[in-house]
C-alpha cells in the first residue's frame, strides 16, 4: 500500500524515468496487451491523470510482453509493485482518482490467483522458459503457421505497411544500421551497413537472398522459425528488398527440409493472393516477389559466394571474398543475403523502434554496429543436457544461464565438461569459460563464434580427441576441394586425429596438428576452411591434457577411443548376476551364476554393452 | 494489382482475434497441437488424430483445434496447449494417446487441469 503522496518527498521512487515523477505505471505493450486494448487504456490513463493534474507526478511507461497475456492489459504500478489486470477503459478514472491520487489501491481491479490451489506452475516458474526472450520466435507455439490471417493478427506485415507508406528507403537502412542488429548466420556482419552497401552499389536488377541452408549437425533455428513463422521471413525480405532498391527475392532452402518447405510455399501462395507479393504491394508503387530455390544439403552451400554459385546452377563451390556479393552476387547483380534468423528480427524492429532493440544486449552501438551485440539470439541446445531444444535469449547472458538454468543441466548427475557453440567449425569451451557473456565478440575472443547458433553440451564421458575427430571428418567430407589447404589440410588433421585416437601417433604430432590447423585456417579460401581448425584449436588450447594423455600414456582419459581401453570386471563389485553374459554379443564374458565374471580383451569389442547393462558398476573401462 | 490496403491489416487481424484469442468470443475452449518437426517426429499426428476424435465423438461444438509450430522444448514433445475461456493457457508435454483423451474428457471437457501431465500454465516472455 502506497502512502499518501508528498510532494516534497526527496527520494526518487524504484525504476525512476523522470526525476520529477514519483510515480510510474508500467502499462504492457505487448502484442497481445495491445490487442486486448492496453492503447486505449494508454490514452485513457494520460487523459485521467491530466483532469487531475498529475502528469508530472506520475509517467505512463510502455514496456514490452510481461508474460502475463492472458489476463491482458496488464500494469504494474511502482514503486508499489501493484500488479492490475484486465484493464477496462472505463474502469480508469476511478483507477486514477482512487490510487494515483488518494493512494488507495483498487482491489477488484488487482490479480488475484485462481481460488483453486493448482500444482501447475506458471510459465515464468519454469526454468526453461524464466530465461528468454522471445524476438524472432515471438510468434512461436501461438498461431496457426499456415494462416496469414493470424500472422496479421499478431501484427503481421505492419512493419511492410509502415516502411512503404511512411519511410524512405533510407531511413530503414539508417534504422537497421543505428539498431545494432548484427547478421544472425554466423558472420555478425552489421545487417544495416550491408543493405547501405548493397543499396549504393551499381548494377540492376538487385537480389535479396535469404539463407536457409542450415547445415550445421544439430542446428534447426531457421526450420523451426520457417515452420512456425513463416511469414516473419517473407516480410523480413520484402522490408530488405525496399530498403536496398529490389524487386526479385529468392529462398536458398534445402531439400531435407520438406515441412518448412511447404509451409514457406504456403505462405507465399497465400501472400500473393492478399497482393503483399507481387506487383504494387499496399498501392504504395513497390514490386517485390520471391521464388525459392531449392539446396542439395551441401554444407559449403550455407557459404555466400558457393550458394550463389549453386543458386545459378554451378557447382557450390566459393570465391575468393575480396569481391563482395553485396556488389557482385548473384548473376553478378549485387545481392544482399542475410539468413532466417536476420530477416525474422526486421520487421519488430521497424515496428519497435532502434530503443527498445537495442535495451537489449551487450556493448554500445550508438557510434557503430561493431560496438556491441544487441537483441537476442536463437540457440539450438542439444547434447548432454537436460531440456534440449530451442532457446531464444538476450545477447550477453553467460553460457552457465543456458546449460543449467534453461537447459536443466547434465542428465545422469553427470559431470560437465565442455560446450561447443557454433556448430561444427566453433570452439569447444572448458567449465572455466561458463561465466562469459555470450556475444559475437567474446565467444571470437575465447576461440569459438556465435556462428548460427547451435550448442552443444558434452559431459565427463566424451572425449575431446573423438569430439575433434568428429567434426573434422564431417568438415573434410564437406569441403569443396576447390583449395589445397582446406581439401588437403584437413585430411591431414584428420589423419593425425585419428592416429591420436589410435594410440599411434609419436610425440611432435600436437605441434604439427597445431600448425597444420593454423596454416589451413589462414590459408583456405572461404570460411568453412578458414574456421575448420577451430574444434582443433580450441580443443588443443583448454583440453591439452587429454591429448599428450592420447600421445604419450596411450590412455583415453574419458574411456571413450577404443584402442586405447580394456574392457575389465571388478571382482569385488560383480555380483554374478550373469547379465553381461547373456547380453554380451561377442560371448567374451564368461563366469557361473553367483560368481566373479572374467572378460576375454581377445574376443571383447569394447562396444560397451556389458558396463551399460550392469547394475553393480562393476565394469571397468580403462 | 493491389489487393489489399493497408487499413484492411487491422479488419484482418480484428476478424482473427476471435478464433486466436478467446477472450473475444467464438469457442470455449482451444487446443494447440504443437506440429513442429520435432512435435511429429515424436508423434504430433497421433495426438492431432486423437484429439479430433474426441471433439468428433462429444459432439462439441465450441472447440477451436489449430495446430502451431515448435514449443522450444522439443525433448519434451509431443505438445499440446489447452486454453480454455479466462484461463491461462496450460502446456502438456509427453502425450501419448490416452494422455491425450485424459486431458480431453478432464480438462477440456469438465475444466479440471490434469496436474500430472501438465509442465506450465501462462504465456512467455516475448518482446
Amino acid at each position: 500500500m502506497s502512502e499518501t503522496p508528498s510532494k516534497n518527498e526527496q527520494k526518487p521512487p524504484v525504476g525512476d524515468v523522470s526525476s520529477s515523477s514519483r510515480m510510474q505505471l508500467m502499462l504492457c505493450g505487448g502484442t497481445a496487451c495491445v490487442s486486448s486494448g492496453s492503447v486505449k487504456v494508454k490514452a485513457a490513463l494520460e487523459r485521467e491523470l491530466a483532469k487531475h493534474d498529475l502528469t508530472d507526478e506520475v509517467d505512463v511507461v510502455v514496456t514490452g510482453c510481461n508474460g502475463f497475456c492472458a489476463k491482458g492489459p496488464v500494469m504494474v504500478v511502482q514503486p508499489d509493485g501493484i500488479f492490475y489486470q484486465e484493464l477496462k477503459e472505463k474502469d480508469i478514472p476511478h483507477l486514477v482518482e482512487e490510487h494515483m491520487l488518494k493512494g488507495r489501491p483498487v482491489e477488484k481491479l488487482m490479480y488475484s490467483p485462481p481460488d483453486k490451489k493448482t500444482a501447475v506452475p506458471t510459465m515464468s516458474e519454469i526454468g526453461f522458459f524464466k530465461k528468454q526472450r522471445l524476438v524472432a520466435l515471438r510468434n512461436r507455439g501461438l498461431l496457426d503457421p499456415e494462416s496469414i490471417d493470424e500472422y496479421i493478427a499478431r501484427d503481421g506485415y505492419k512493419a511492410l505497411a509502415k516502411v512503404l507508406s511512411e519511410m524512405t528507403p533510407e531511413e530503414v537502412i539508417d534504422e537497421m544500421i543505428a539498431s545494432g542488429l548484427r547478421g544472425r548466420g554466423g558472420g555478425g556482419f552489421p545487417t544495416g551497413i550491408k543493405w547501405k552497401t548493397c543499396r549504393m552499389a551499381a548494377g540492376e536488377p538487385k537480389y535479396v537472398v535469404c539463407n536457409a541452408d542450415e547445415g550445421d549437425p544439430g542446428a534447426y533455428m531457421d526450420r523451426s522459425i520457417v515452420e512456425a513463422d513463416p511469414h516473419v521471413v517473407l516480410e523480413g525480405m520484402a522490408i530488405a528488398a525496399y530498403a536496398v532498391g529490389s524487386s526479385k527475392g529468392y529462398v536458398y532452402i534445402r531439400h531435407e527440409y520438406p515441412l518448412a518447405l511447404k509451409r514457406l510455399q504456403k505462405a507465399m501462395e497465400d501472400a500473393r493472393e492478399y497482393g503483399l507479393l507481387g506487383k504494387n504491394i499496399f498501392g504504395k508503387g513497390f514490386d517485390f516477389d520471391i521464388s525459392i530455390h531449392f539446396g542439395a544439403g551441401a554444407f559449403v552451400c550455407g557459404e555466400s559466394t558457393a550458394l550463389m554459385a549453386s543458386m545459378e546452377g554451378h557447382v557450390g563451390e566459393p570465391r575468393a571474398k575480396y569481391i563482395h556479393t553485396v556488389d557482385h552476387g548473384l548473376w553478378d547483380r549485387p545481392t544482399n543475403l542475410n539468413n532466417v534468423e536476420t530477416y525474422a528480427n526486421v520487421p519488430v524492429i521497424i515496428l519497435r523502434g532502434t530503443k527498445w532493440f537495442t535495451s537489449i544486449g551487450t556493448g554500445d552501438v550508438s557510434k557503430s554496429p561493431w560496438g556491441g551485440s544487441k537483441g537476442t539470439k536463437v540457440f539450438s541446445l542439444v547434447g548432454k543436457v537436460n531440456n534440449t531444444g530451442l532457446v531464444e535469449v538476450p545477447m550477453g547472458i553467460t553460457l552457465r544461464e543456458i546449460i543449467f538454468d534453461i537447459g536443466g543441466g547434465i542428465p545422469n548427475g553427470k559431470k560437465f565438461k565442455a560446450v561447443q557453440t557454433g556448430g561444427p567449425s566453433g570452439g569447444v569451451l572448458p567449465e572455466s569459460l561458463l561465466d562469459i557473456p555470450v556475444d559475437f565478440d567474446q565467444l571470437t575472443k575465447v576461440g569459438s563464434m556465435m556462428g548460427s547458433g547451435g550448442m552443444i553440451v558434452m559431459d565427463e564421458d566424451d572425449c575431446m580427441v573423438d569430439i575433434a575427430r568428429y567434426y573434422i571428418d564431417f568438415l573434410a567430407g564437406e569441403s569443396c576441394g576447390k583449395c589445397v589447404p582446406c581439401r588437403e589440410g584437413l585430411r591431414q588433421i584428420n589423419k593425425m586425429l585419428t592416429d591420436i585416437s589410435n594410440g599411434e601417433a609419436e610425440e611432435g604430432v600436437l605441434e604439427l596438428l597445431e600448425e597444420t590447423a593454423h596454416t589451413v585456417a589462414e590459408t583456405s579460401l572461404c570460411a568453412l576452411g578458414g574456421s575448420a581448425p577451430n574444434p582443433v584449436l580450441s580443443t588443443l588450447r583448454y583440453f591439452r591434457d587429454e591429448y599428450e594423455a592420447h600421445v604419450r600414456e596411450k590412455r583415453c582419459p574419458a574411456g571413450l577411443c577404443k584402442n586405447l581401453v580394456t574392457y575389465s570386471i571388478d571382482p569385488v563389485n560383480c555380483n554374478g548376476c550373469t547379465l553381461c553374459a547373456i547380453k554380451c554379443p561377442q560371448h567374451a564374458i564368461t563366469g557361473e551364476r553367483k560368481k566373479v565374471h572374467t572378460i576375454d580383451t581377445s574376443l571383447c569389442i569394447k562396444c560397451g554393452i556389458c558396463r551399460d547393462v550392469c547394475k553393480q558398476d562393476a565394469v571397468i573401462v580403462k | 494489382m493491389f489487393k489489399l490496403r493497408i487499413e484492411d491489416l487491422d479488419r484482418i487481424a480484428e476478424e482473427n482475434k476471435k478464433t486466436m484469442s478467446l477472450r473475444h468470443g467464438a469457442g470455449r475452449v482451444k487446443i494447440t497441437v504443437h506440429m513442429g518437426t520435432c512435435g511429429i517426429a515424436a508423434g504430433a499426428r497421433n495426438i492431432m488424430a486423437e484429439v479430433m476424435r474426441c471433439v468428433g465423438e462429444s459432439g462439441a461444438s465450441d472447440i477451436i483445434v489449430t495446430t502451431s509450430g515448435c514449443a522450444g522444448l522439443c525433448s519434451r514433445e509431443p505438445m499440446m496447449t489447452v486454453e480454455v475461456t479466462d484461463q491461462a493457457p496450460v502446456k502438456y508435454i509427453d502425450l501419448d494417446k490416452k494422455k491425450t483423451k485424459r486431458i480431453f474428457d478432464e480438462h477440456v471437457m469438465k475444466g479440471n487441469i490434469v496436474e500430472e501431465y501438465a509442465l506450465a500454465m501462462g504465456g512467455e516472455r516475448t518482446l
